[in-house]
């Protein structure tokens, strides 16, 4: 593979998050090195090889679908940032 | 055992004198928020505690011992829990600025369990931001320092339960480990430390770094001691559909089993290479020696891979951050941005205040190995790797019985060294990471000081649920050479 190209912009917007224009030199900068360090595995002979998701020998758990206690209203918006009448708010979505 | 002040004798020791009517959780408890107090302007390790919360569990404790009701060998013994761990009603940060002001409305499973056990919760001990790091630098609330040396760093994610282990502010703490983030600390520090296997423990009530990855364990100062801890939060839990239901053994008692043969010790050569400091290198050739003078054993083996997994882990578990932080939007819990006018501005502009640089830089990895185009040829390139490491160490399990190495690369270093280069600071896991994404149990515990009096950490890595057999291989070697008896002055 050649070296990377590096749309910090684009990056930005997927990972929601608002950047100054220092964080995204500095984030350019840093992010070549290590993508330029993770090149080498590209060396790797993996024909034929299976990912590995998680090392675990567990594909589908399943369990009894019944109702049981979870978090009150009371524990759910404990933290909210802000809330009305038992509700999370936040701005005007649809004009 | 007797001239050990009370701060720095053991989980063991000190289950003993609560049982034996010696002592008192109460009196434990104080004597444990004094040496916090006592220390703390130096040490720094810990993002909040509560006093009054502390000496009514260690009250109730008291309570039911004299009404022969003790819960267990861990009744009435303070526990301290890394800062990305819930418990109910207290502060929950991950030592980032984004969750400055949680509360956590539930305990984790392993506070639960902790709790039917009769622990008394102590401190929130801090960590690199959501336990990306490796020095506890990143930490968004304060800056830690290693006991041995204070102008040194503690390790790293859990360096705050290492650090307040080491200093004696605590007997016990938990952390998690995600390429390395329990076992480096541990090293770092003089204590021990172990990562169970992958599904050991339930991940429930963890802030998630990498879920393919973490996995919460122990510190303690003997591998009694962490072994005693293990039993308390192992086995499956249906509330972490990941959490394996494996029988969960008397870990404790098969410390000191009988074996019918001797252990089989592998020593994989890719890990005593270039970057190896040359006092650790000694250090762990002279553990070598003791095994070998116990019977074991030893074997040169081969993890032709090993080269590979620092590169995969960085792919693997930056794809998974960026997807699991994505859940901090400001909108239902956490830090909301004040600046914000509209939906969208409450994401980018809260996210950006809230997330410190180490944590941006990975969910900006992480989103460009996952992006469209680019998919392949990082992440599943990766997770194919992944398949050759864990592949690696399945043949190797098939002539050893547990594999050797150095937990880290060097000792502790410097405040500030590594910290304006994230790559150089990623090499301080070399030795820890493929564990992880070969999903196994490692243990980490001293194996000697530097001449400068800094701790040295060898790691055993077992095979897949088989933390009875690794502790009792640790416990061999740890319970002859007692290098927890070296505390730091402070």
């Amino acid at each position: 593979m050649s070296a990377p190209h590096i749309d910090i912009d684009h990056l930005a917007m997927l990972s929601r998050l608002a950047l100054t224009d220092a964080e995204k030199t500095k984030l350019t900068t840093q992010l070549g090195d290590i993508l330029g360090y993770i090149e080498q595995l590209q060396q790797v002979n993996v024909d034929g090889v299976e990912p590995t998701a998680h090392a675990t020998p567990i594909f589908n758990v399943l369990q009894a679908d019944e109702p049981r206690p979870g978090l009150s209203v009371e524990d759910a918006l404990r933290n909210a940032p802000a809330q009305r009448d038992n509700m999370i708010v936040v701005p005007r979505v649809v004009e | 055992m007797s001239d050990t002040p009370l701060h720095f004798k053991t989980v063991a020791e000190l289950s003993s004198l609560l049982a034996n009517g010696s002592l008192t959780s109460v009196a434990l408890t104080e004597a444990v928020i004094t040496r916090t107090l006592a220390v703390e302007d130096r040490v720094q390790a810990f993002n909040s505690h509560d006093r009054e919360s502390a000496l009514n569990q260690a009250k109730a404790s008291d309570a039911r011992r004299a009404a022969g009701r003790s819960l267990g060998p861990l009744d009435g013994i303070p526990i301290g829990l890394k800062d990305v761990i819930a418990v109910r009603d207290q502060p929950l940060t991950a030592s980032s600025k984004i969750l400055a002001n949680f509360v956590s409305p539930y305990d984790a499973t392993v506070t639960t369990r902790l709790r039917d056990a009769g622990m008394v919760f102590w401190g929130r001990l801090n960590m690199d931001e959501f336990a990306m790091g490796s020095s506890t630098e990143n930490s968004a609330t304060r800056i830690t320092a290693n006991p041995h040396d204070l102008t040194r760093i503690p390790g790293g994610s859990s360096g705050g339960s290492a650090a307040a282990l080491a200093a004696g502010q605590l007997p016990a703490t938990l952390g998690s480990d995600t390429g390395g983030s329990i076992r480096q600390p541990a090293a770092l520090c003089g204590v021990v430390g172990l990562k169970p296997t992958y599904g050991r423990i339930s991940r429930y009530g963890l802030i998630a770094y990498a879920s393919s990855l973490d996995q919460i364990g122990p510190f303690g100062r003997t591998v009694e001691d962490v072994a005693m801890l293990l039993q308390a939060i192992a086995g499956a839990d249906d509330r972490d559909s990941t959490s394996f239901d494996a029988p969960v053994p008397d870990y404790r008692a098969a410390l000191s089993a009988p074996r019918e043969r001797p252990w089989r010790i592998g020593i994989p050569k890719e890990y005593f290479g270039a970057g190896l400091d040359p006092e650790v290198a000694t250090a762990v050739q002279n553990a070598i020696a003791h095994y070998r003078s116990l019977g074991a054993e030893i074997r040169e083996i081969s993890l032709p891979h090993t080269e590979y997994a620092l590169a995969a882990y960085y792919i693997i578990a930056t794809a998974e951050a960026s997807s699991n932080l994505a859940r901090f939007d400001g909108v239902r819990y956490g830090h909301r941005s004040r600046e914000a006018e509209t939906l969208l501005d409450i994401y980018f502009k809260s996210r950006a205040e809230g997330f410190g640089s180490e944590v941006k830089l990975r969910i900006i990895l992480g989103t460009y190995v996952l992006s469209s185009g680019y998919y392949d040829a990082y992440y599943g390139r990766a997770q194919k790797v992944r398949t050759l490491i864990r592949q690696d160490f399945t043949r190797a399990f098939g002539e050893v019985d547990v594999i050797l190495t150095p937990t880290a690369p060097t000792p502790a270093f410097k405040r500030g060294e590594k910290s304006a280069d994230p790559l150089a600071m990623y090499l301080a896991d070399i030795y820890t990471i493929g564990v992880n994404l070969a999903g196994l149990p490692a243990i980490s515990m001293p194996c000697g000081f530097t001449t400068a009096g800094l701790p040295i950490g060898l790691q055993l890595i077992g095979r897949p649920f088989a933390e009875a057999d690794l502790l009792a291989a640790a416990h061999a070697y740890d319970h002859a050479n007692d290098w927890s008896k070296h505390t730091p002055n402070l």
